[in-house]
């Protein structure tokens, strides 16, 4: 395993973080009903007498739900398991029935682990299935629930599949836990289990955190922060709360294992005036839904259709382009990115290369990629690899493929983007340049300013078949000539 | 004319109506006289809509007269226990907390009612939430048992028994927990069957406890209950605890007799009983030896302990499932400065003592550091029961045994001692923990003239053969 | 006769269960719960190890539905069952208390 410097709350401590990440499933329907899955629906329109918890009513399976949660598992080389749902019991406004229908003592997916791109191995503890809760809007008291004057609750997101992904307490610092994060969500959209949209909800994280002096083996009292809905907010809570333990150990004050929310405007994590219960779920198994146990040649199917995870795409680049910049390597092996550049290593496109082009081109025009397939990518950068086509031409050449399905050598015909003969070139910046003859003497005295003067002449003129870099290097030839004639 | 038109059962019902000799108004109307004079003594309904019962027997008539083949329940009048769901009338499980609730949906087995033409009369008093054995649990009336005003028409369902009881009504529907059909029907002098656990779709129920609640039928005769059966069993794709089998044929095996048959009468259970209705069990013995069985005695002591087990599974679940009375989405709210508070008001105002009682009860069992020695014992004993009946089964096809210790008994008699009241479900809990059917037949009354019932019980899905049986028993003893 | 559960545990479980309480209440049901606690521990005579828990009578596994839209409920039908809404919303009071 590789090592990595981690950076503790202060000096001499460390952290000690693991997260709870739900992550709702992107089933078209409910965990439970056949309501739709859906976001940003009008309030209390996506409801049945199922999710509100309606008398008489009872939860029915999704069968996509569970297929999600054995691609989220396999990714995470979790086991596959016979499961079965439990009651937790507690009374709360947002939860219908009183009660959330949730895995417990059998997860479906158990054990696993996830690699990080620092190449540090986090465990995954379990990943098991649960319904989500409504939203409860506070009006009164600028909408926060601890000065609310009363409170609205909308239940199209109850019942809503999550899968709640815990991890072992290996995290060890805040920008890890945001690359634990952020690898996980890549995962989840790879097997198509999640959209990883944090902004809309579809990812929420918890986080348990504790701190202890480097060297010391144990683990401390831990507090849980709820309410982490942005990278950011992730990253600051755990600073802060690391800090706020570390200062509490230093006043030599207890610690107190609770539950924290973290106040994004006011950077701070807070214990919210909750009545003092021990948490009694009294967890019993769900009567209501028999086990759920995964066909193992469904299991198999499955993996056999499990889509290259982000860590396989780092391995495979990692060999090809070793001295890729981190930056550089997440754009590549992005989803949407990827298939391109895996065409043009399996084409023989220089790497680098293609890599570059991926990272820059490609990326702009991902939005409207029209009709640009991997392949039309692939000739087009293998004319580039060839020499017969500049960088300035493969650019408008790229961006005239989205939208015009041409073949590529017509559709460069079409453009009037010339192959690349250097004879031809250097008669265009000689028929520009010859109408300037006080820049070019100026030129030929070692006026670096002027020069860049000149191209853009060519450019104007030009541009749509030569290279800037062709014309300056064609200026910089004709100028060689002239100053030997000279002599 | 009318008090015959009452003596009819279903089948000869449908030959009456099929050759004109009688309309459905004719029917209804009947009925309605029935429920006018029944009614203000028994106090079996909650709710009642004989206007909207006689516009759907006009169009029966209608229908019928236009040659259309109407279904296999046209023109019976049906009386349903306030805790299944239903669009057309308030749906109360006889607590204070859903008073005034009508439910947007009808419980699957309305739905298959109103399929086959039957025609609901009204919803039928319970104890809350079918928490009970006497019905006087119910929080708005106490429905007295026809055979003696005085007396309890058992419970949970015992609106339903009285109301057939009583005829004021062809059929009732019933749900079973822990013996909250057979009870009350044996109280009363009818037949009360519990499904197999799965064969009757649970949608649309009021859940009390969820692995033992069944739906079933109380009806005056077996052939009755066979057909009702027929009608509401078969899996339902609302319930994932619903069974895959589709609905046994019942009606037609029924004359088949029980030559051949090993029957076994558990002794133990037969000893909880009073003399005259241990009597009464022997006479449905004979019947049966006389029919060509062949009977014998077992001792299943491991019974015994289903009562324990019963009285933690059942309030645990409950404690759950009644959870959702909250005060926020439907039904009753009392006022609260916070969510808590109002949860708090509107739960101590709406629910009644055995209520609260069974859901502090199941609170305890589920409750950090009494789980393992209430519900895990609970669910080892019903594991315990089922052995218990494996082995019987072995021997035997079916088992005999009293559907409840005692007769009916006095309004007030019970009710301030719980655990007597418990006491009354020891003949029927066991099939409720091992999810087995099981049917109660009348069989006699004892000196003061109160029903005795006794009880046929049958391995799982077991249903054609439990009910040739009950044929044979019913047949005998009349 | 011992009681099996004492009063304080009958006050806890009636807040887990959101239920209050008088102090009448509280005499009564620590005596009925008591005696049907004592009812209840006649299981713990046997020694049921060799039994397995139970959870169900039922046996199967993966009774699951296809992941396909059914048609819900009207909200006019779904607020008009509430015992208070506001707008297009269930309306509760405040979940915490007065600071
Ligand atoms: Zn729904």
């Amino acid at each position: 395993m590789k090592t990595r410097a981690t950076t503790g709350p202060a000096e001499g401590w460390e952290y000690v973080i693991g997260l709870e990440v739900h992550t709702e499933l992107k089933t078209a329907t409910k965990l439970f009903c056949g309501c739709p899955n859906a976001f940003g629906e009008e309030p209390n329109t996506s409801v049945c007498p199922v999710c509100l918890g309606l008398p008489g009513s009872l939860p029915v399976m999704n069968v996509q739900a569970v297929d999600f949660a054995i691609r989220v598992g396999l990714a995470l080389d979790a086991t596959i398991q016979r499961s079965q749902f439990h009651r937790k019991n507690y009374f709360y406004p947002d939860m219908p029935k009183d009660y959330q229908i949730s895995q417990y003592d059998v997860p479906i997916n158990a054990g696993g682990h996830l690699e990080l791109p620092s190449g540090r191995v986090i465990g995954i503890e379990r990943a098991h299935l649960e319904e989500d809760t409504g939203k409860l809007i506070h009006r009164g008291g600028h909408g926060r629930i601890e000065s609310a004057e009363y409170s609205l609750i909308d239940y199209n997101r109850s019942g809503v599949p999550l899968l709640e992904i815990v991890s072992a307490p290996d995290i060890r610092d805040p920008e890890e836990a945001k690359e634990y994060v952020t690898e996980l969500r890549s995962i989840l959209v790879a097997v198509g289990a999640s959209d990883g949209r944090m902004e809309e909800g579809s990812l929420r994280v918890d986080a348990n955190v504790s701190v202890r002096p480097i060297g010391e083996a144990g683990f401390r009292t831990r507090v849980e922060i709820k309410n982490l809905n942005s990278l950011r907010s992730l990253v600051r809570a755990l600073e802060f709360e690391g800090l706020r333990q570390v200062h509490l150990y230093d006043d030599g004050e207890a610690m107190i294992q609770q539950t924290r929310f973290w106040d994004e405007a006011r950077s701070v994590t807070g214990a919210l005036r909750l009545k003092e219960e021990a948490n009694d779920y009294r967890y019993f198994p769900e009567p209501d839904l028999p086990p759920v146990a995964p066909d193992p040649d469904l299991i198999e199917d499955r993996r056999a259709e499990l889509p290259e995870l982000p860590s396989t795409r780092r391995g495979y680049l990692a060999r090809v382009l070793p001295d890729l910049s981190d930056d550089l390597r997440e754009t590549v092996i992005a989803d949407a990115c990827w298939p391109y550049f895996r065409a043009a290593i399996d084409a023989n496109i220089t790497p680098a290369r293609a890599a570059a082009r991926c990272a820059n081109e490609l990326t702009a025009l991902l939005a409207d990629i029209g009709v640009l397939t991997p392949a039309r990518f692939v000739e087009v950068l293998a004319l580039e690899d060839r020499g017969e086509l500049g960088a300035s031409q493969v650019k408008i050449l790229l961006r005239e493929a989205c939208v015009d399905s041409t073949a590529v050598p017509e559709l460069i015909a079409k453009l009037g983007l010339s192959a690349r003969d250097v004879g031809a070139i250097k008669s265009m910046v000689a028929e520009v340049v010859a109408p300037f003859a006080d820049e070019w003497e100026r030129y030929l005295d070692g006026d670096e300013k002027i020069a860049g003067f000149l191209v853009g002449q060519v450019m104007r003129k030009y541009g749509r078949q030569i290279s800037g870099a062709d014309a300056r290097q064609a200026l910089v030839e004709l100028g060689d000539e002239a100053r030997k004639s000279a002599d | 004319m009318n008090d015959e038109i009452l003596d009819w059962g279903i089948a000869e019902l449908a030959r009456r109506l099929e050759s004109r000799e009688v309309t459905t108004v004719e029917v209804i109307d009947a009925y309605q006289e029935q429920i006018a004079i029944q009614e203000p003594e028994v106090d079996a309904f909650l709710s009642l809509d004989l206007e909207a019962a006689r516009r759907r027997a006009i169009d029966q008539d209608d229908r019928r007269s236009r040659g259309e083949t109407l279904g296999g329940l046209a023109g019976v009048p049906i009386a349903l226990k306030d805790n299944l769901c239903t669009t057309a009338f308030p749906t109360t499980a006889a607590s204070k907390i859903l008073e005034g609730w009508t439910p947007p949906y009808n419980a699957t087995v309305v739905d298959r009612i109103l399929a086959q033409d039957g025609i609901v009369v009204g919803k039928t008093n319970l104890d809350e939430f079918a928490m009970g054995s006497s019905t006087e649990n119910s929080a708005y009336k106490v429905t007295k048992n026809p055979y003696d005003l005085e007396r309890v028409p058992g419970g949970s369902s015992g609106g339903s028994a009285a109301a057939v009881a009583s005829r004021m009504a062809l059929v009732g529907l019933g749900s079973d927990t822990g013996g909250s059909i057979r009870q009350p029907a044996s109280l009363t002098g009818v037949v009360g069957f519990k499904p197999t656990y799965g064969r009757v779709s649970r949608y649309g129920l009021l859940a009390f406890a969820s692995s033992l609640d069944q739906i079933g039928p109380l009806t005056a005769s077996v052939e009755d209950a066979a057909l009702v059966a027929e009608a509401i069993m078969g899996h339902d794709p609302r319930d994932a605890t619903s069974l895959q089998e589709a609905a046994p044929s019942l009606v037609r095996p029924l004359t088949e007799g029980v030559r051949g048959i090993r029957v076994g009468i558990v002794t133990n259970l037969v000893d909880t009983a009073t003399p005259q209705v241990q009597a009464s069990v022997l006479r449905a013995a004979e019947v049966l030896t006389q029919s060509g069985a062949s009977v014998a005695e077992i001792s299943l002591d491991e019974l015994a302990f289903g009562l324990a087990a019963y009285y933690v599974v059942a309030p645990a679940e409950a404690s759950s499932n009644l959870a959702r009375y909250d005060g926020v989405r439907y039904g009753l709210r009392e006022a609260g400065s916070t969510v808590e508070e109002m949860m708090i008001a509107t739960r101590t105002k709406g629910f009644g003592p055995e209520v609260k009682r069974r859901i502090m009860l199941g609170t305890y069992a589920l409750s950090a550091g009494y789980y393992d020695a209430f519900y895990v014992t609970a669910q080892r004993v019903r594991t315990l029961v089922r052995t218990a009946f494996s082995r019987a089964y072995e021997a035997f096809d079916l088992l005999l045994c009293p559907t409840s210790p005692t007769t009916a008994f006095r309004i007030g008699e019970r009710s301030s001692d719980p655990v007597e009241m418990y006491r009354s479900d020891v003949c029927t809990i066991p099939s409720n923990l091992s999810g087995d059917p099981a049917i109660s037949i009348p069989a006699g009354v004892d000196a003061d003239g109160l029903p005795i019932g006794v009880q046929l019980l049958g391995p799982a899905l077991s249903e054609r053969l439990l009910f040739r049986a009950a044929y044979a028993v019913e047949r005998g003893l009349r | 006769m011992t009681n099996r559960i004492d009063q304080e545990d009958v006050a806890h479980i009636a807040q887990l269960a959101r239920l209050s309480l008088s102090d009448e209440e509280l005499i009564e049901y620590q005596s009925t719960l008591s005696r049907i606690l004592e009812v209840i521990e006649v299981m713990n005579s046997e020694d049921l190890s060799s039994y397995p828990p139970m959870d169900h009578p039922l046996e199967t596994v993966n009774l699951l539905r296809d992941d396909v839209v059914h048609q819900g409920l009207d909200r006019e039908v779904v607020l008009a069952m509430a015992p208070s809404s506001e707008d297009e919303y269930f309306r509760v009071p405040r979940i915490l208390g007065a600071p």
